[in-house]
């Protein structure tokens, strides 16, 4: 199905069951532990043996040489696979360093070998026996000393590192109010809780993998690519994924070692990376460096706004988009945005939960709220006055729906904003420092081709079979809710089979843009689906009804299961777009408001109420959607108050690589959180009037907390995380 | 305060180490009756000490004999095969693994299976089923006190033996006065849940949901 005018009314608008807050349907299988994830597969062929990963001890240079002797003397090691006796290996499409290092070495903890056992005690033991002769090379790994000498990257598409409307140099120059400032976001880590891990079992030469992603038919390819093998001989089973926020979107070395590991062993094999090797092995948000400028006339109208961003990979890898939202979110008619990125050999940078976004407005929007502190302006209202309905460098272009003004007043109102006193470090309540801070949310509404199968049979159930993945978004109850409206059938005659390279390609999860585009082609399925019907039962397409299990049309009603009663019915389609996103840009909104105190004597922060308004389009599921933003909401807190990748400058690692050294929010750093969502339909972005949602509720919390942490003491930090290190010398008198 | 169980536990659960086996625990000294036997003193230094344990998982009494290297959490997953009982971090810095032994909650990866001789073991999956889940687990659901799952089980077990500990009276880092009673508060609730990270942050919903439990009569 071509989507390529905007929608008119179709069956989901009957909000039967789309748009209800239904619990998870896969929720009774994940809360009692019957979900199986990659590394559990018990009843699938042959006991698999265990694979242990070796990393690599230095970040560049290259193995002098490798004794496998002793480790491969231990008891139980079938096999040791390193990069000598693989044979050839390829380079998949979507990663940049190797997944199996050697003899050069690319980064920090790189895989260089795989001890395959017939138990993980025995696989972890011998691995400590691989012994590895290094020699060292230098490399560079501080991103603030190679910012001079980083270079401009090839554009992609819209995304130039260059962008420039207008004369900025010189409306800024000619500003009456400015702000020149700089910002720094550190590395970061997905973390998510399920390591990297998969299980491989070779029949012949197909091989099927157990794993844990969330691009099914990016890394099916990848597979094939890296192995040698024909795409159709990898099969990718995925259906539970124990979190991924962009960490899982790509292969990665578990995968590719449980695969020649059990090609080396003859045994299916499994490999669960382990935890203290996932900072440096896999990928991770990388830091950058923002310079912002921004101009105003005394009215609070800007006239120019310029952010420049420097962050760093490794050679061919691809620069942190942090001025992304800058080109969009506010107007102004004098405009730049500049990407520069350094070589680094630190381990390689990638896409974390809204790559671009993320940390561009952990920048942006703290550098709007202190232009509105030099405008004397209230930080909504100085926002508000700066909305645009155009995209700025094209103001022929309107966005497809924008209530960014509408989420602010909205949140403003609901938190109480009015009380908060625009004048720093004035609210007192006992030891406590207590500040209000705010900040717009953000993020663009990406459309992807997406497919589905869905089978009808006897008994009236339908089947949906597509290979999109629930990584805790809750992809498998919003797509029964589609084919359960779509088809006029309850919930419970619904079943959903996702993460599968079998099924037919969807969007996948990323880039918030599963949802949206994923339940797109549910509905083109089931358009399809609807007409072979009708066809069978004879009906006039035209004006049947599916309802209550039943299909009408005129007086005459019969069972939808009927039309299946001699054999299943079939249907199968895409989703494909048009130039919509083109002629309208399209984008998701919020305001993020935060509270906090401020321990007057110790510095500790501790957060008392978060509050989000969305704009995002249809919300499909309130419950599932609410449950997206409390967790990016978490993340950003993650964001503004602990994480950060320390980096060893001389050595080129992550120094605290395991779950105790990077730390994450736990249940004592999160209070209630509210979240509101604005009423809101996009017949630009799919016949289902959905945007996406995930990765919005990130963006931008970390600077309202710094916001509000400025309120309540009157400090300004510019680098993240606000650790209380940056504060206590500055602190106020107790 | 109720005298704390898990010092008799750590007395009574040691294993006598041959030769080659490491000893665990810094009490290994003061073994007892009921301690597992090893089956074949490891004389060569490439066969791994094994041992056999015998423990009830889930009112099941479940015997196995293990390399002593594994862990309590391995033993459930790779052994019995009850893979509710996640592995996040393998280091007790996760929570996602935690099952609760003779009614206290603890990291199944920082135990080892051997030290569990007659111990009763309760995991996600012996709270309940898909058709009759445990009320905390439909509390969770209900609240959505989840995203990806792959905490949930640990996060569960957690919560129903927090309430249990709030109960007996076991004070946490945030009750302020000793000498009474800590009470069910929001503060209690998420300080005694801090070991238990939920990187989807659905840590709002988890305190709904144990909220809710809570303030069921028992």
């Amino acid at each position: 199905m071509k989507f390529d005018t905007p929608a008119t009314t179709n069956p989901i608008d009957q909000l039967k069951i789309i748009g209800h807050a239904t619990s998870r349907i896969d929720g009774p299988l994940k809360t009692t532990g019957k979900a199986t994830y990659a590394y559990e597969w018990h009843d699938v062929g042959s006991r698999p043996a265990y694979g242990y990963i070796v990393g690599s001890a230095i970040a560049k240079g290259r193995i002098a040489s490798i004794d496998l002797s002793r480790a491969k003397a231990a008891p139980g090691v079938m096999a040791i696979v390193t990069a000598e006796n693989a044979g050839k290996l390829g380079k998949g499409n979507y990663n940049t360093a190797k997944l199996l290092g050697g003899p050069e070495i690319d980064h920090y903890h790189q895989a260089v070998a795989v001890v395959v056992a017939e138990t993980f005690e025995q696989a972890r033991a011998a691995a400590q026996l691989v012994q590895v002769s290094y020699s060292a090379a230098k490399g560079s790994f501080d991103l603030a000393a190679g910012r001079d000498g980083a270079a401009k990257p090839p554009g992609r598409g819209d995304n130039q590192p260059d962008t420039n409307v207008g004369d900025f140099p010189g409306a800024f120059a000619a500003a009456p109010v400015q702000l020149d400032a700089t910002y720094t976001t550190p590395d970061q880590a997905h973390a998510m809780m399920e390591p990297h891990a998969s299980m491989a079992a070779w029949d012949g030469d197909k091989l099927t993998l157990w794993t844990s992603n969330q691009m099914i038919a990016w890394t099916t390819g990848d597979v094939a690519k890296t192995l040698g093998l024909p795409k159709e001989n990898v099969r990718l089973i995925s259906p539970f994924i124990g979190g991924g926020f962009g960490g899982k979107l790509f292969l990665r070395s578990d995968a590719v070692l449980a695969a020649l590991g059990a090609r080396a062993a003859n045994r299916p094999v499994k490999v669960a990376m382990q935890r203290p090797l996932m900072f440096n092995n896999t990928t991770h948000r990388p830091a950058t460096i923002q310079r912002i400028r921004i101009g105003a006339n005394r009215d609070g109208k800007i006239t120019a706004i310029g952010h420049e961003s420097w962050s760093g990979n490794l050679p061919e890898g691809r620069p942190e988009t942090a001025v992304q939202q800058t080109r969009l979110l506010y107007a102004g008619e004098n405009r730049m945005t500049a990407l520069r990125l350094a070589m680094l050999d630190l381990p390689e940078g990638n896409a974390m939960r809204a790559p671009g976004e993320a940390p561009g407005m952990m920048a942006l929007e703290i550098a709007m709220d202190e232009m509105a502190e030099r405008l004397n302006l209230d930080p909504v209202e100085f926002r508000a006055r700066n909305d645009t309905q155009v995209d700025p460098e094209h103001p022929g272009r309107p966005f497809s729906r924008r209530q960014l003004v509408a989420c602010m007043k909205t949140g403003a109102e609901r938190f109480g904003w009015s009380a908060r006193n625009a004048e720093p470090g004035k609210r007192r309540e006992g030891r406590w420092l207590v500040g209000m801070g705010m900040a717009a949310a953000f993020r663009n509404n990406l459309l992807m081709k997406s497919g589905a199968r869905v089978r009808l049979d006897r008994s009236g159930t339908v089947t949906v079979e597509t290979d999109m993945t629930d990584i805790g978004t809750g992809s498998y109850t919003i797509i029964a809710q589609t084919a359960a409206e779509m088809m006029g059938l309850p919930l419970e005659k619904v079943v959903v089979r996702l993460g599968d390279s079998s099924f037919p390609v969807s969007a996948g999860s990323g880039g918030q843009f599963g949802a949206n585009n994923s339940t797109s082609g549910v509905y083109a399925a089931c358009v399809k689906l609807r007409e072979a019907v009708a066809q069978k039962l004879g009906f006039n397409s035209a004006d049947v009804a599916f309802s209550d299990g039943q299909v009408s049309s005129g007086n005459r009603s019969v069972p939808l299961g009927q039309a299946a009663s001699d054999s299943e019915l079939i249907a199968e389609d895409s989703i494909e777009y048009g130039d919509l996103a083109k002629t309208h840009q399209q984008s998701t909104f919020g305001a993020h408001f935060v509270e906090l105190g401020v321990d007057v004597a110790t510095a500790e922060i501790r957060v008392r109420r978060m509050l989000a308004v969305c704009a995002a389009g249809r919300v499909l599921n309130p419950k599932t959607a609410r449950s997206q933003v409390i967790g990016a909401m978490t993340m950003g807190v993650g964001a503004a108050l602990m994480e950060e990748l320390a980096v060893d400058k001389r050595t080129g690692f992550f120094v605290n690589h395991d779950l105790a050294g990077y730390e994450v929010p736990v249940h004592a750093d999160i209070p209630h959180q509210d979240t509101i969502f604005l009423d809101e339909t996009d017949p630009m972005s799919s016949p289902m009037k959905a945007k996406g949602i995930g990765e919005l509720g990130l963006c931008g919390v970390a600077a309202a907390l710094a916001n509000a942490i400025y309120n309540a003491t009157g400090i300004r930090v510019r680098d993240y995380p606000i650790t209380l290190d940056k504060l206590l010398h500055r602190m106020p008198d107790a | 305060m109720r005298k704390p169980s898990a010092f008799e536990m750590s007395r009574r659960n040691l294993l006598i180490g041959t030769a080659t086996s490491v000893a665990i625990g810094a009490t290994s000294a003061q073994a007892q009756n009921s301690v597992p036997q090893p089956l074949a003193a490891a004389t060569a230094a490439d066969a791994p000490a094994m041992a056999t344990v015998s423990f009830n998982v889930n009112g099941e009494v479940r015997a196995l004999k293990l390399d002593t290297r594994t862990t309590l959490l391995d033993a459930l997953r790779e052994h019995l095969h009850l893979t509710g009982t996640k592995k996040g971090c393998d280091h007790g810095q996760c929570g996602a693994c935690a099952v609760i032994v003779g009614g206290q909650r603890i990291n199944s990866c920082l135990t080892l299976a051997v030290m569990h001789e007659g111990d009763s073991v309760t995991t996600i999956e012996g709270l309940g089923t898909p058709e009759h889940m445990h009320p905390m687990q439909a509390a969770f659901v209900k609240h959505d006190g989840f995203q990806c799952g792959y905490c949930t089980p640990g996060q569960i077990c957690s919560a129903v033996a927090v309430l249990d500990e709030i109960k007996a009276g076991i004070p946490s880092h945030v009750t302020d006065d000793l000498n009474v009673a800590p009470e069910l508060t929001n503060a209690e609730l998420r300080e005694r849940m801090s070991g238990n990270i939920c990187r989807c942050g659905a840590y709002s919903n988890i305190a709904e949901a144990i909220t809710e439990i809570a303030g069921r009569p028992a």
